[in-house]
């Protein structure tokens, strides 16, 4: 910068290059913490002692998520019957579910892909947590369709593999669509979080083996490859990451697309709209920046993590669950619009039975929740007050919940002929099914959180200023605490 | 041991320190050596002369499998395998099967591209000299290495220890092969 300074005078008018104005940055590790210390910070929580908290949470989710075993159970032996579908309502909680969970995931995967691609270096410290929230929702949504089939063991017949009589799946049904997007995501979504986490089981591989744990340091070492930090490995290694994440854009956003054409694709009034789309994903990316904040807020709280989750982490999480938010209200309001607009008395009835008639709980519950509630994000306070900011995030998770409620039940229970309307209810089975899926992936977060580096340790590194090959290379200047022990 | 060793290695402290070192080892004309990181540092490629990674060949390819594999699956189980008719609808179109393509051509390309970089990475190699040498620790950690490899026909043991010690290289060793 001094050298611009001084040199001003013999500048040409015109120059040679243009210098990008200096625009101050925030800082995305606080305190001038050294490489040392993230390392030290993010291996800590799986090197120390297993803290009584974890096993506290551990065996509740283990109770909880025997809720879903147990339920699953029942539906298997008992059949379909023992949910609370009847005609007209043939999908309920257990489409509900899937597009919830589903929904869910997809913020892990904006993180992940779509924030590298557009090189938000935020992303860094939340991304691999997001990316596990990703692989354990779209766990939680499995169990529903598969499950929903009834006869479970029939279940291979998604898969292209031709039945007894020799019939094919068929390919211009959405549903089959849906099979072949969610299974992608799925196995896309633990690769590319498999090749984030490879540098760092070296890591640990290595920490382990000094510290004497051979058994550990063997597992760590084993997923590892043998992963040395070779920049000649760093060079292809960045180049399929940046591969995976523009692959994985236009995966997260066919794969709620596909999941809304298997409403939109339909004929039934309310479902049957071209918005579904765009209105899905926005929904989705919502639901899942809610679902990021639930769980990384106590996260930070617990391992002290307030200099790697910084409040400008935080703001820019609500910043995007507002955009979102408000996006998803626009598209609650464009339908009745539309729905007017478009001058078919079905349609009309479908939305006005939606904000009025017997499911109007449901459909208020969820305007407050999804519209209502991200507009608080508005404000610097809010978003600066962790305790409101986690509230708020679980109505935006509970809201969402309903938004599926609504749009999947409300349009089923009134067909076209009054003389076959009908009101669901669930059953205490897809009650305790659905509720036990928070327990099976609470038991995969516990779990990862006490065995997997909950950040990326590489790519936090790689945007501290200290990593930058043109600067100073100083790390922890202007910190007292490291100034003794660090470089020069 | 070994009458040769594998390679020496020296140690950086800092992020530049490196980055300069590696363009003094590239300019000094070594092919066999490397650089140990614990983070991906920008713009380092250039300055240790490593082309542009292979890996987007093999990604290319897996899309191009996976589209043709998704289109024809569909055209042969729809179209010649057993012809069903579904709500009127032709035996095969693009359109409808161009979903479950584009997902199969996502996939592939996920998998062509990890097999891609491990390929062309030769891993997993879980021995290597480098792994034995004590200074992995902190070159996983925060501090960064440089390798040069006996097998670079310009390798001699004096003078590149002397290229390294001018570089700015600290705790010199020779790495057992």
């Amino acid at each position: 910068m001094a050298a611009h300074a001084h040199s001003t005078a013999a500048q040409p008018a015109i120059l040679n290059e243009v210098n990008p104005t200096p625009f101050p940055r925030a800082t995305l590790v606080e305190n001038n913490r050294s490489f040392g210390w993230v390392t030290d910070k993010i291996c800590g929580i799986i090197e120390g002692k297993t803290p009584t908290w974890w096993w506290v949470c551990f065996i509740l989710a283990c109770f909880v998520a025997s809720f879903t075993v147990a339920g699953i159970t029942y539906l298997v032996a008992a059949g379909v019957g023992v949910w609370g579908h009847a005609n007209p309502v043939n999908w309920a909680w257990d489409i509900v579910n899937f597009v919830f969970w589903i929904g869910i995931g997809h913020a892990g995967t904006l993180i992940s892909a779509i924030l590298c691609l557009l090189r938000q270096k935020w992303r860094t410290s939340i991304n691999r947590a997001a990316e596990a929230m990703t692989i354990f929702a779209v766990v939680c949504a499995g169990i529903f369709p598969v499950f929903h089939v009834g006869r479970v063991w029939f279940a291979w017949y998604l898969f292209p593999i031709p039945n007894s009589n020799e019939i094919w799946q068929n390919y211009r049904s959405p549903l089959e669509w849906d099979v072949f997007a969610v299974s992608t995501y799925g196995t896309v979504s633990v690769l590319f979080w498999y090749v984030g986490l490879l540098p760092d089981l070296a890591v640990l591989r290595d920490r382990f083996f000094v510290a004497g744990k051979k058994v550990r340091s063997f597992l760590y070492g084993l997923f590892a490859m043998g992963w040395r930090g070779s920049n000649r490995h760093w060079s292809n290694y960045e180049m399929a990451y940046l591969i995976l994440a523009g692959v994985s854009t236009p995966l997260v956003l066919s794969v709620h697309t596909i999941v809304s054409f298997d409403f939109a694709v339909s004929l039934l009034p309310g479902w049957h709209t071209t918005i579904f789309p765009p209105y899905f994903v926005a929904g989705a990316i919502f639901s899942g920046f809610g679902m990021v904040l639930t769980l990384m807020l106590p996260l930070r709280a617990i391992y002290g993590m307030q200099d790697l989750i910084t409040q400008y982490h935080i703001d820019c999480m609500c910043k995007i669950v507002l955009a979102t938010g408000t996006i998803v209200g626009y598209a609650y309001g464009m339908e009745f619009f539309i729905a007017w607009y478009g001058a078919n008395p079905n349609e009309g009835f479908a939305f006005i039975n939606r904000a009025f008639g017997h499911y109007a709980w449901a459909y208020w519950i969820m305007i407050s929740c999804n519209v209502i509630t991200p507009q608080f994000f508005w404000f610097k306070k809010v978003r600066e007050n962790t305790a409101l900011v986690w509230i708020l995030s679980i109505f935006v998770n509970v809201g969402m919940w309903f938004e599926r409620f609504v749009i999947i039940v409300t349009s089923l229970a009134r067909d076209f002929l009054p003389s076959s309307w009908g009101y669901y209810s669930p059953s205490i089975v897809e009650i305790f099914t659905f509720f036990g899926t928070f327990g099976v992936f609470s038991v995969l977060f516990l779990l990862f959180i006490r065995f997997l580096p909950v950040m990326p340790m590489a790519e936090i590194k790689s945007v501290m200023p200290a990593a930058d090959p043109h600067g100073d290379g100083v790390i922890g200047h202007g910190d007292p605490d490291l100034a003794h022990s660090k470089l020069h | 041991m070994a009458a040769k060793p594998y390679g020496l290695i020296a140690t950086f402290d800092t992020t530049p320190a490196v980055y300069h070192a590696a363009e003094k080892v590239r300019d000094a004309g070594y092919k066999n050596w490397d650089c140990i990181t614990p983070f991906p540092i920008h713009g380092l490629d250039k300055a240790m002369g490593v082309k542009r990674s292979h890996v987007p060949k093999f990604s290319l390819l897996g899309g191009i499998i996976g589209f043709t594999a998704g289109m024809s699956l569909i055209y042969w189980s729809s179209a010649i395998d057993y012809p069903l008719i579904v709500g009127g609808k032709p035996y095969f179109s693009p359109l409808f099967a161009f979903p479950v393509s584009y997902e199969l051509t996502i996939l592939f390309t996920a998998f062509a591209t990890i097999i891609g970089m491990f390929v062309l990475n030769r891993l997993p190699m879980h021995y290597h000299p480098v792994l034995k040498s004590s200074k992995i620790l902190s070159g996983m950690d925060d501090k960064f290495h440089i390798v040069v490899e006996a097998s670079d026909p310009k390798f001699n043991l004096a003078h590149t220890k002397a290229l390294l010690e001018q570089a700015g290289g600290k705790d010199i060793q020779e790495l057992e092969a």
